[in-house]
């Protein structure tokens, strides 16, 4: 993992030092409100519902022991002894007071970690896959262009009063795992001809203008990353709308030019810096990749594992391919039947830690999927770290499963939520929660956002929840048939909005009609896309006018 | 009246900025004499006899025009004011950035309008070398504390073209 030098120590030392004296004056009235405000964003301070909502970044998901019980102690000593994982690598505090967050600032900053960036109209934390380094399938390791990024992004003195925020995601698999095509950047490595470099894409987003990305180049080899970022950037930094924050998003830009334009843009601007000085030196690629060079894995044979059933149950779902033999990666779930998804007790961080110092050479991931990986795990160590798992609350079996569902904080924290989501997620996970059921369902991928801000990316959820408002009450929109990976789509609405009371029902239907026609093998995705909507509408709106809302409601948003 | 800060020291401003008012517009209103900071639009409209007229000009740029479409003018600018309306509107870093990265202009660039105290180490990394810091903010607490927020910077920019990669010893 990334270990700080002087400079990264200095840097975040003294950006504490800034937004303390940032508050100071803000107490003082020498900051107005609105002065203040995008300065607290940028240090991931939000004022929500009950509190400010603090949040805490994990640059490309990596952690390690110290981090993690840092974070614990933090969420004991300032707020209430919890956190919650975001489907951003970042982890956010519910109940901080603002006064605090430069003392929690300082502390972090101990285990070099920081906030810096991780809200506001600015280059947000990167984003990648939580197996980089590790998983079977890999071509590249992201993770050290993606430390280039965050040092590139991180005070850029010109990029930080942009129109609106802006998210890269770098993905370096064949298989997608950073949603790459829904960012306003997205990375992919690849190689050719031998030679290392990314595909580019942009313009993509969820929010509530979901837009699919789309390539400004196929191939730009990955010393010239920096300068063609800038360049994107200095195009929407200028031309971004600015006039209307719900069209401000690069995406918006880009559908308005057209890619071609866009690109021509971008390559004009680019050609003006190419091969200029923040071109990326071969030393510099070589240093920080130093930093992310395998621990010493041990020759291991495969293990026999044991068949015991519930184990075996965990094991299928947790553990994903590693690319050393004897080794695999173990995905520790926050997705426990009636806890907000997501959410980590600070006995669990505790926990958590102790396990990668057992057994994971002290390292730690987080997913976008809102779950805690252990990424080096030795195979026969696999039934110890889930007995102790277990014991911790963090071996629910139901990764990849329904239960396992990606969702915001919604209406009981957020203030712009229509509804909450929290309640959704663990009425459904009631509901499922046999777990023989659950398992013959099989992969699923449930998503819920409490607004079309779309912080739970239910657009590309196979079943995406949407809250909405109709008139002052609490309703729920449900998409099928979105996805995520490299066939990324948004899914399609399968009609008129539910009580919150009916959900568990129109999932449990939903779920029904794919059992009833799915083939051999075929996940819910593949008999969706055979059978198309319509089987699940009329099951789900069955008795009503059809696709009429049960009562005369008013329609949705 | 805003305070100046150049060369980060806290200075008297020589300049006017010419505003135009109702029923004015770029072609008809009155050219004042002395340091005047000309609306790019007037600029565009009365050049020949701006130039006839004075010896030291200045431009003002606001956030939504081009530095490009007056490229070929730029040694006549002793000054370039580039406007911030809001704070939050940060189309000016990319002006600041482009008058001294891509077209070298060296004479002074200046950041008028909503100009606050934490913004100031950026624009300075980006090029600007005067600030018109906004009514009633501290000047001697900016120019304390303002422009030496970091000691070191990751990023090539205005103020260091190399970025710290490449000045590792
Ligand atoms: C409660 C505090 C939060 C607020 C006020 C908030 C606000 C927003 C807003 C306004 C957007 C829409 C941006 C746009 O369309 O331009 C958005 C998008 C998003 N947020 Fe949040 N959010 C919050 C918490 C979270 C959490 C907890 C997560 C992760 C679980 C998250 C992850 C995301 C993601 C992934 C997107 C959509 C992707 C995109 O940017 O296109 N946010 N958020
Ligand atoms: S999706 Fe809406 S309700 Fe949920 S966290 Fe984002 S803004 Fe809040």
């Amino acid at each position: 993992m990334y270990k700080y030098d002087a400079i990264d120590r200095q840097l975040v030392n003294e950006r504490v030092e800034q937004f303390r004296d940032q508050v100071r004056r803000w107490k003082a009235g020498e900051l107005s409100d609105d002065e203040f405000r995008p300065l607290r964003l940028q240090n991931g301070l939000y004022i929500q519902r009950h509190a400010p909502m603090f949040r805490i970044a994990v640059p490309y998901g990596m952690m390690n022991s110290a981090r993690m019980r840092k974070l614990a102690s933090i969420s004991q000593k300032y707020d209430r002894g919890y956190g919650h994982f975001t489907t951003r690598h970042n982890l956010q505090l519910n109940w901080p007071k603002i006064e605090d967050v430069p003392d929690i600032l300082a502390e972090l900053a101990e285990v070099e970690m920081h906030a810096i960036q991780t809200s506001g109209n600015c280059l947000r934390n990167i984003t990648t896959d939580q197996f980089a380094g590790v998983a079977a399938d890999e071509i590249i390791d992201p993770r050290p262009l993606a430390e280039i990024l965050r040092q590139w992004t991180t005070f850029h003195p010109e990029f930080a009063f942009l129109p609106r925020k802006f998210k890269i995601a770098i993905s370096g698999t064949k298989d997608d795992r950073a949603v790459t095509w829904f960012h306003d950047i997205g990375l992919h490595l690849q190689q050719r001809n031998g030679e290392v470099g990314f595909r580019v894409i942009v313009g993509g987003g969820l929010g509530r203008t979901p837009i699919r990305g789309e390539v400004v180049r196929e191939f730009l080899p990955w010393q010239h990353i920096l300068t063609y970022c800038e360049a994107i950037l200095r195009v929407y930094n200028r031309q971004g709308r600015r006039d209307n924050a719900f069209k401000a998003r690069i995406k918006i830009l880009v559908q308005a030019l057209g890619i071609e334009a866009f690109t021509k843009l971008v390559e004009e601007e680019w050609a003006q810096t190419k091969d200029g000085p923040a071109t990326i030196t071969q030393a510099e690629f070589d240093r920080i990749a130093a930093h992310f060079a395998p621990p010493a894995y041990e020759k291991l044979d495969e293990p026999e594992l044991p068949f015991e059933k519930s184990f075996k149950n965990w094991a299928d779902r947790s553990i994903h391919p590693h690319k050393v033999p004897g080794y695999a990666a173990v995905t520790l779930s926050l997705k426990k039947h009636g806890v907000a998804p997501g959410d980590i007790s600070a006995e669990q961080m505790l926990a958590v830690a102790d396990l990668a110092d057992q057994y994971s050479f002290g390292e730690l991931r987080v997913s976008h999927e809102q779950n805690i990986i252990l990424a080096d795990v030795k195979k026969s160590d696999l039934y110890e770290v889930w007995q102790k798992a277990k014991a911790a609350g963090l071996a629910t079996p139901n990764i990849g499963l329904l239960t396992a569902m990606i969702c915001c904080p919604g209406g009981d924290f957020c203030d712009l939520a229509n509804a909450k989501s929290i309640p959704i997620a663990n009425a459904i996970q009631a509901r499922f929660d046999d777990l023989d059921y659950l398992f013959d369902i099989g992969e699923i991928d449930l998503n819920i956002s409490g607004c079309m801000n779309a912080c739970g990316h239910h657009h590309v959820g196979h079943i995406g929840v949407l809250g909405v408002d109709k008139n002052e009450a609490e309703f729920y929109q449900v998409t099928l048939g979105g996805r995520q990976g490299n066939d990324a789509r948004l899914g399609k609405v399968i009609g008129p909005s539910f009580a919150a009371e009916e959900m568990p029902d129109v999932v449990d239907k939903i779920i029904k009609v794919y059992l009833e026609h799915r083939h051999a093998d075929e996940r819910f995705l593949d008999t969706f896309d055979r059978i198309g909507l319509d089987p699940f509408k009329n099951r789900v709106y069955e008795g009503r006018a059809h696709g009429k809302a049960k009562a005369a409601q008013p329609e949705a948003a | 009246m805003a305070q100046l800060i150049k060369n980060r020291t806290a200075t008297l401003d020589t300049w006017k900025t010419l505003e135009i008012v109702e029923d004015e517009t770029p072609e008809n209103v009155e050219l004042p004499t002395g340091d005047v900071i000309f609306p790019l639009a007037v600029w565009q409209a009365r050049k020949a006899e701006i130039i006839s007229c004075h010896k030291r000009i200045g431009l003002l740029i606001d956030s939504n025009e081009r530095i490009e479409d007056v490229a070929d003018d730029l040694e006549y600018f002793v000054v370039i004011a580039v406007n911030f309306p809001k704070f939050v509107d940060g189309r000016g870093y990319s002006t600041a950035a482009l008058l001294r990265q891509r077209y070298h202009y060296q004479g002074e660039v200046r950041a008028v309008g909503d100009v606050l105290h934490d913004q100031l180490f950026y624009m300075q990394r980006v090029g600007f070398d005067s600030y018109a810091l906004k009514d009633g903010k501290d000047v001697v607490y900016a120019l304390q504390k303002g422009f030496t927020t970091f000691g070191e910077t990751y990023q090539a920019a205005t103020d260091q073209p190399q970025p710290y990669f490449r000045r590792r010893a």
